[in-house]
């Protein structure tokens, strides 16, 4: 199981990231190939494909252990760019 | 009530619908502008974009209830959309065009519920458009954060043994429940157990209906 940190980034503009998971580790859950980068897109400018992964969360690690049902989960997809490998939460 | 002279009813009983005669916005605007210049330019026509507003219209929930029933059915298709249901819907011969679609299996042990907290990403091909509540920020800002408190307003009350996965559609990909089969069913035919699958048990708010 890889571990993954959503980096705690705040830019300006045309994200896919929600806020709620920024700075938030979990696993990445598969691959899903290789997808132009929605933050170029956006705005008709050349887009790159970037690799995009299916990233579980549990709900504890976003919203606290004492959130009801804690290791019910969460899957976004998050591009390339916005994850760092991190250690297990 | 039909008979019934209040200042809301017509006289045959149904509200009036207020005229809608207020400015157009801004946004209105621009879409009548840019329309009319990729007529004018030839690059669509006024039928073409009428018979597409009329494709979207007749995709509706039973394209979706179809897949589940012979998901249900049928051992190998379930295999195969479960591995890429974009490829499985495409050979059963829906027009889901560029559509990247993952396919999610509820089972005793986890039920899946999909929702798209940045905007309202939805399997248009398959399901049809979705539903207002799915694009308010209460069900989208909710689900994410209290999934069970949402689901039980929905009347899906899960055990605790029951793990609930979220999946927030936040780029490229669309998703469709495949919601667990109901007990009882073992003689219905494909088409039969089609009419149990509602638009709801294909987002995860609901479950298939008994038979």
């Amino acid at each position: 199981m890889q571990h993954v940190r959503v980096k705690p980034m705040m830019p300006p503009g045309h994200v896919r990231t929600p806020h709620y998971l920024r700075g938030k580790i979990g696993v990445i859950e598969r691959s899903l190939g290789a997808f132009p980068n929605p933050e170029d897109l956006a705005y008709g400018h050349a887009a790159p494909a970037l690799p995009l992964y299916r990233v579980r969360f549990r709900l504890g690690d976003i919203w606290g252990e004492d959130t009801p049902h804690p290791d019910d989960t969460l899957d976004a997809e998050i591009y390339d760019h916005w994850l760092e490998p991190a250690d297990a939460p | 009530m039909p008979h019934d002279h209040h200042d809301h009813l017509s006289p045959s009983g149904h509200p009036y619908r207020e005229d809608d005669d207020t400015p157009l916005s801004y946004w209105q605007t621009m879409e009548i502008a840019v329309r009319e210049l990729l007529v004018e330019k030839g690059i669509t026509t006024p039928a073409d974009i009428a018979a597409q507003i009329e494709t979207m219209d007749a995709r509706s929930p039973a394209n979706g209830a179809q897949v589940v029933a012979r998901a249900w059915t049928d051992p190998a298709f379930r295999a195969e959309l479960l591995a890429d249901a974009s490829a499985a819907t495409r050979d059963m011969g829906f027009d889901i065009g560029p559509l990247n679609l993952i396919a999610l299996e509820n089972t005793a042990d986890v039920h899946n519920v999909v929702v798209c907290t940045l905007c309202s990403c939805y399997p248009r091909n398959l399901l049809g458009l979705p539903p207002d509540w799915y694009k308010s920020r209460a069900y989208r800002s909710r689900t994410v954060r209290e999934p069970r408190a949402v689901l039980a307003e929905f009347g899906v009350t899960l055990p605790d043994t029951t793990t609930v996965r979220v999946h927030d559609s936040t780029a490229d990909m669309r998703y469709i429940v495949i919601p667990a089969r109901p007990e009882g069913t073992e003689n219905l035919s494909e088409h039969e157990l089609a009419a149990l699958v509602t638009r709801d048990s294909m987002i995860g708010t609901g479950l298939a209906k008994l038979p």
